[in-house]
């Protein structure tokens, strides 16, 4: 029943949340950088706007492979708030970017075709954490299974605090901030136009869009998931700790620059290597 | 207000400008005039923007240009021509390879006079076309209704 619950919560609140921690994030950026900022609901301005715009499709196949990253990602976001495997979650989710990569590639815009080869290129760059991640819950918690991954006496993060670091590296990538920000960026100030969404317009666009503030609460909700643990006030704290984790992106995504997506590779590889990798070796070693 | 006016997405294109207005384009957004706070965002893609910005008069090379990112951009838009030479030529008219202002091209919504162009006679320009772009996404709709009810009034049951 409560599972039932959280999955109804995430699949109609999360990209309201979404959407509104976009708005902050925007606000926030721009007082960083000495601005006023929008107001906080222009991220709902925008998609409705994006709606009432004149599709303009450059084939008949990009809607639908939106709709297939958007569905993709709403299936993994429902499994992990309902409390099932973590393993499969995750990899639904590699699967949704392999639509949206599909999408990018299926239009003839060179921009376009070159954001599908970097986000790519990024998905090889955060994947092996990500799975390294999941290994880590398996050691720390004894399952992949997310509905006793709570119940654990501990939270994880006792367990992993390097895979949380690591996790943390990579999922700018997710999030699409700088550094990593390399096949589309939210400010649309770079070399290559708007990169996997150059070709892609009003309601296309705005599908889009909702799928990544689905995506955005579910990188969250793994996060969340390092700090929960059998006792009610680890929820609260969970939440605490995933505001701050995002605005420490927000702080790096404003003070550092795009990197070249061989500094990309190769800094999350090792990342991955010196975080989860050795997490993972002592707790291999432990156990 | 509309849903286009609280998110108006610019594109900007420099037709052959001497780069005085494209400066002048890029202090609106600068933490001193700060457009983004009616919600503008410079976007870099035609399939995204509602407004098209041109600073500089036409020439030969750019007119195809142009013409090709007007044709992409999705209704309602609406276009600016921002500083005296996108308005007319401006000192620029009388060379062998400039055709004149935008409006030999493609038709031009409201002209933003200046040589430069003033941020704040930019962003006045921005507003006019924020509203312009509500009263086309109303006409547009108005359009529609009477495609989908042949014969009825506004309104009145199908
Ligand atoms: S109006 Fe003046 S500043 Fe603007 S492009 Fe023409 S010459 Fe340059």
């Amino acid at each position: 029943m409560k599972a039932v619950i959280f999955v109804i919560g995430y699949l109609i609140l999360a990209p309201f949340v979404g959407a509104l921690l976009d708005g902050v994030d925007r606000v926030i950026t721009a007082r960083m950088q000495g601005r006023k900022g929008p107001c906080v609901l222009q991220p709902f301005y925008d998609l409705s706007k994006l709606f009432s715009k004149q599709m303009i499709a450059v084939n008949n196949v990009q809607l639908l492979l939106n709709l297939s990253y958007l569905g993709f990602i709403v299936i993994s976001g429902s499994m992990l708030f309902g409390g099932t495997d973590i393993l499969m979650c995750l990899f639904l989710l590699s699967t949704a970017d392999m639509f949206l990569v599909m999408a990018a590639s299926s239009d003839s815009s060179p921009f376009a075709n070159m954001g599908a080869a970097r986000e790519m290129l990024q998905m090889m760059a955060y994947e092996p954490l990500t799975l390294l991640v999941a290994v880590g819950f398996y050691l720390a918690a004894g399952t992949f299974h997310v509905g006793n991954i709570i119940q654990s006496a501990v939270s994880p993060v006792l367990y992993m605090p390097g895979m949380l670091l690591g996790f943390m590296f990579t999922s700018a990538i997710k999030f699409r901030k700088s550094p990593f920000d390399l096949s589309t960026s939210h400010h649309a100030h770079q070399e290559m136009v708007k990169g996997i969404t150059t070709e892609m317009s009003g309601p296309t666009l705005a599908i889009m869009n909702i799928a990544e503030y689905y995506e955005k609460v579910l990188i969250l909700g793994i996060f969340a998931l390092f700090f929960i643990n059998s006792s009610w006030w680890s929820w609260p704290v969970a939440i605490v700790f995933c505001l701050a984790i995002y605005f420490m992106e927000i702080l790096w995504d404003n003070v550092s620059a795009r990197l070249h997506w061989k500094t990309l590779l190769t800094s999350c590889w090792l990342v991955t290597l010196l975080t989860a990798g050795v997490n993972l070796l002592i707790l291999i070693l432990m156990k | 207000m509309g849903k286009l006016s609280k998110s108006p997405w610019l594109l900007h294109y420099d037709a052959s400008s001497c780069n005085g207005c494209d400066i002048e384009v890029l202090d609106c957004l600068t933490p001193r005039y700060d457009v983004e706070r009616f919600g503008v965002i410079n976007t870099g893609d035609p399939f995204q923007a509602d407004i098209l910005l041109i600073t500089g008069g036409v020439n030969s090379q750019t007119a195809p240009v142009v013409k090709q990112l007007y044709s992409q951009m999705p209704e309602p838009k609406v276009v600016l021509a921002v500083g005296i030479c996108a308005c007319t030529g401006g000192v620029f008219k009388e060379c062998y390879n400039i055709r004149g202002g935008i409006d030999t091209v493609i038709p031009v919504d409201i002209y933003v006079p200046g040589c430069a162009a003033r941020p704040e006679a930019i962003i006045d320009g921005v507003v006019k076309a924020v509203k312009l772009l509500d009263e086309k996404k109303e006409k547009i709709r108005a359009q529609k209704g009477r495609e989908e009810q042949p014969g009825g009034t506004y309104g009145s049951e199908k």
